[in-house]
C-alpha cells in the first residue's frame, strides 16, 4: 500500500460484459439474457491483492471465471502481458495458463476423488515440463510443506483429508504452476471460522514468499479487509467502488458500500447504536436491471436522475485512487457524507 | 525406497476396500462363486463334454441317463455336451456384444457430454432413435437383413445396446464437467485428452461397469430370444436360446422335461446372479462410501 509510486499492472480489465443465455434451447433461439457482468473497467497491480465483494450473484465470480480464461467475456478485454487474453486461441492460451490460476470454494469437488494427490499434483507439472520427472518427487514434498501439511499425506485420496486440509491442497495444486496471479472465488467460505484465518495467513504468507498477486472473491468483508490492499465493491455486475483498503473503510463513498459495512456485525458494543443504512427490498433481477444507477431502487439517497443517469466510477477528488459511482454523494461533498 | 512400498500399500488396501464392501452382498459372492463356475465349465467344455455335442447316436428323446446325465434330443445328441457348448456360445455372445457396445456408448457419451454444442445434439438424437424403436423389432429387422449367425447376432446387438451407456455416459460427463477439478484442469492447460481419459473416465467407469453387466444380462437374454425365433445362432452351432427352440412342440414341453428345463434354468441363474454381482459392483467401487 506504501508504494503507490511504483505500481505496475499486471492485468488490466476494460470494459468487460458477461451474459448468459436464460432460455437456451438446442435450436439456440433464445431472448433473455442475464446481466452477469456489465461493463467492467479495473487493473490488478503487481503484487496486491485486490478484494471484489459483493452479495451472491452479483457476478463477481463470473468475473473471476473470465480473469482465468475459463469463460470468455461476451465483450471486453482483458489485457495480460500485452495481449488480450479473451481473445486469444486455445494454444496461444496454452501457453499462459499456468501462469493464471484459481482456488476454488469447494475444496471438495476440486480434487479428483479417484487420484492421490501425488497424481493430482504431478500430471499438470509433468505435462508443462514444470519439473523433471526426477525430481518430481522432491517437488511435491516442498509443495505440501509449503502449505503446511506432511509428505506422507501424498498417497491419500482426496476423501481422507479435512475441509481445511482439502483448501491447502487446492492451493498447493494452483501454486504447482508457478502462477503470477491468482484467483481465489471465495476460498474460506465454506470453511469453519478457526480454519478461515489459518488459511488466510498461509495465502498471506504464500503471497509473499512467492511474489504473488491475488484476486480475492468473497462476500463476508472480515475475510477480505485482512488480506486486501485494495477492494472493489460490487452491485449488479457493476463496480460502485474501488479504493484502498483503508481508505473505503474509514470513508466509504456509495450508499451500497456503507449499507454493506452496516451490515456486517460489530465487535464493539459501543459502536451498534450507530445510524445505519438498513436496504430493504430484494436484489433485482439480473435478467432486467434497473436503468439508470442499478442500486436507485434499495437507495435512501436516490434522487430522480439516479433512475435516467447511469452514474460513472469517477475518483472522489481530483487524482485520487478512491472511486466511486454515486454522484448523489459526491456532490454533497465527500468530507460530510 | 520407503515412500514406494508406502504408495503400494495405499493402492492395495484400496482394492481390500472395494473387496471387502463386495463381500458384504453374501448374493453376490455367491452368484460371483456360480458364474466363475459355469464360465470355468463353459470355457473347458471341449475337455469336460463326455460327448461330441454334434455327435448324432441311436438313443433318440432318451430321459437323462447314467451315459446321458441330461438325456438326449430328438436326433440322439448328448443333451448335457450340447448345454456345455451352448453356455460357451451364449456368454461368449452376451460379453462380445456387451463390451461392443460399451465401448460405442463410451465414446460416443464422452464427445457429447464434452463437447456438447451442435456435437452433442447430433449424438443425442441419433441415440435417441435408435432408443425409440421396439428393440426386439430392430434386432428382427437387423437379423433378418443381414444373415444370421454367431457374429453377426454379436455385432447386431452390440449396435443396439449402445444407447443406454452412451446417456449414462454424458450425464456423467455433463455433472463432471461442472466440478471443481475439471475447471482446475482447464485452468491448468492441460489437453482435452488428459480431461476426457484420466480425469472424466476413471469418475464414469463405475456407473458404466454397473450398467454393462445389466447389459451383458440383458444381451444373453435376447441372444436366446433371437435364436428361439430362429433369428439367431444357427444350428448345429448349440446356444441356450436354440436348445430352447427345441420346445417349441407341446409335447416336448409336457412330456421331455430334460430337453428344455436345464438350458431354461442356466438362462435364469445366469442372468439373476450378473444382476447381483453388478449391484454390489456398483456398491463396492464407490471410493467415498464407508467401510
Amino acid at each position: 500500500m506504501s508504494n503507490k509510486e511504483n505500481r505496475r499492472p499486471l492485468m488490466k480489465v476494460e470494459g468487460l460484459k458477461k451474459y448468459y443465455p436464460t432460455k437456451g434451447s438446442d435450436l439456440g433461439s433464445y431472448k433473455e439474457v442475464v446481466h452477469a457482468v456489465d461493463g467492467v473497467d479495473f487493473e490488478i497491480y503487481e503484487g496486491e491483492t485486490l478484494g471484489i465483494v459483493g452479495e451472491s450473484g452479483c457476478g463477481k465470480s463470473t468475473i473471476g471465471r473470465q480473469l482465468v480464461a475459463l469463460e470468455k467475456p461476451t465483450e471486453g478485454k482483458i489485457i495480460y502481458q500485452g495481449a488480450d487474453i479473451s481473445s486469444m486461441s486455445i494454444r496461444q492460451l496454452r501457453k499462459i495458463r499456468t501462469q493464471l490460476q484459481m482456488v476454488f470454494q469447494d475444496s471438495t469437488s476440486s480434487l479428483n476423488p479417484r487420484k492421490q494427490i501425488y497424481d493430482i499434483l504431478a500430471a499438470p507439472m509433468l505435462y508443462h515440463g514444470i519439473v523433471k520427472r526426477e525430481d518430481l518427487d522432491n517437488e511435491i514434498n516442498k509443495l505440501l510443506n509449503m502449505v503446511g501439511l506432511p509428505k506422507t499425506m501424498k498417497y491419500r485420496y482426496p476423501h481422507e483429508f479435512s475441509g481445511g486440509q482439502r483448501q491447502r491442497l487446492g492451493i498447493a495444486k494452483a501454486l504447482s504452476l508457478k502462477p503470477r496471479l491468482v484467483v481465489c472465488d471465495e476460498p474460506v467460505s465454506a470453511l469453519d471460522v478457526s480454519v478461515q484465518a489459518q488459511i488466510l495467513n498461509l495465502l498471506k504468507q504464500l503471497q509473499e514468499e512467492l511474489k504473488l498477486t491475488y484476486v480475492f472473491i468473497a462476500h463476508g468483508l472480515g475475510a477480505v479487509r485482512y488480506v486486501s490492499n485494495r477492494i472493489a465493491i460490487m452491485y449488479l455486475g457493476k463496480f460502485v467502488e474501488i479504493a484502498d483498503t483503508n481508505d473505503i473503510f474509514i470513508n466509504p463513498i456509495h450508499p451500497y458500500t456503507r449499507a454493506l459495512f452496516d451490515a456486517s456485525p460489530l465487535a464493539d458494543p459501543q459502536l451498534r447504536g450507530r445510524k445505519r443504512i438498513v436496504l430493504k427490498g430484494e436484489i433485482p433481477s439480473a435478467v432486467n436491471p434497473p436503468r439508470g444507477c442499478r442500486f436507485h431502487t434499495r437507495c435512501p439517497h436516490a434522487i430522480e436522475s439516479c433512475s435516467i443517469l447511469e452514474p460513472k466510477l469517477l475518483p472522489i477528488k481530483p487524482g485520487s485512487s478512491h472511486k466511486a459511482a454515486c454522484p448523489v454523494v459526491l456532490d454533497k461533498g465527500v468530507e460530510n457524507a | 525406497m520407503n515412500q514406494n512400498t508406502d504408495a503400494s500399500d495405499n493402492k492395495n488396501s484400496n482394492i481390500k476396500m472395494i473387496i471387502k464392501r463386495f463381500r458384504k452382498h453374501k448374493l453376490a459372492v455367491v452368484s460371483l462363486y456360480f458364474l466363475v463356475i459355469i464360465s470355468i465349465l463353459a470355457i473347458l467344455a471341449p475337455l469336460i463334454a463326455p460327448y461330441d455335442p454334434d455327435e448324432v447316436s441311436m438313443a433318440f428323446s432318451r430321459p437323462p441317463s447314467k451315459e446321458h446325465w441330461l438325456g438326449t434330443d430328438q436326433i440322439g445328441r448328448d443333451m448335457f455336451s450340447r448345454l456345455l457348448y451352448a453356455t460357451r456360445v451364449s456368454l461368449f455372445v452376451g460379453f462380445a456384444a456387451t463390451i461392443i457396445s460399451s465401448i460405442i456408448g463410451v465414446i460416443l457419451g464422452l464427445i457429447a457430454g464434452y463437447f456438447g454444442g451442435i456435437v452433442d445434439i447430433i449424438i443425442m438424437r441419433i441415440t435417441d432413435t435408435i432408443m425409440s424403436f421396439p428393440y426386439i423389432l430392430l434386432v428382427l429387422v437387423a437379423a433378418a437383413i443381414f444373415e444370421p449367425g454367431l457374429w453377426n447376432i454379436i455385432i447386431i446387438l452390440g449396435l443396439v445396446d449402445w444407447p443406454g451407456a452412451a446417456r449414462l455416459v454424458r450425464g456423467n460427463v455433463l455433472s463432471l464437467r461442472e466440478t471443481n477439478f475439471i475447471k482446475g484442469d482447464v485452468v491448468a492447460g492441460m489437453p482435452n485428452r488428459y480431461i476426457l481419459f484420466s480425469e472424466i473416465l476413471p469418475n464414469t467407469i463405475g456407473p458404466v461397469l454397473v450398467y454393462a453387466t445389466s447389459v451383458f444380462a440383458i444381451s444373453i437374454l435376447d441372444e436366446a430370444a433371437l435364436s428361439f425365433l430362429g433369428m439367431g445362432v444357427q444350428p448345429p452351432t448349440a446356444s441356450l436360446g436354440n436348445i430352447l427352440n427345441g420346445a417349441e412342440s407341446i409335447t416336448i414341453l409336457t412330456g421331455k422335461f430334460w430337453l428344455w428345463i436345464p438350458a431354461g434354468v442356466l438362462i435364469i441363474l445366469l442372468v439373476v446372479s450378473i444382476n447381483f454381482v453388478g449391484d454390489a459392483l456398483r456398491d463396492a467401487i464407490d471410493p467415498s462410501a464407508k467401510e
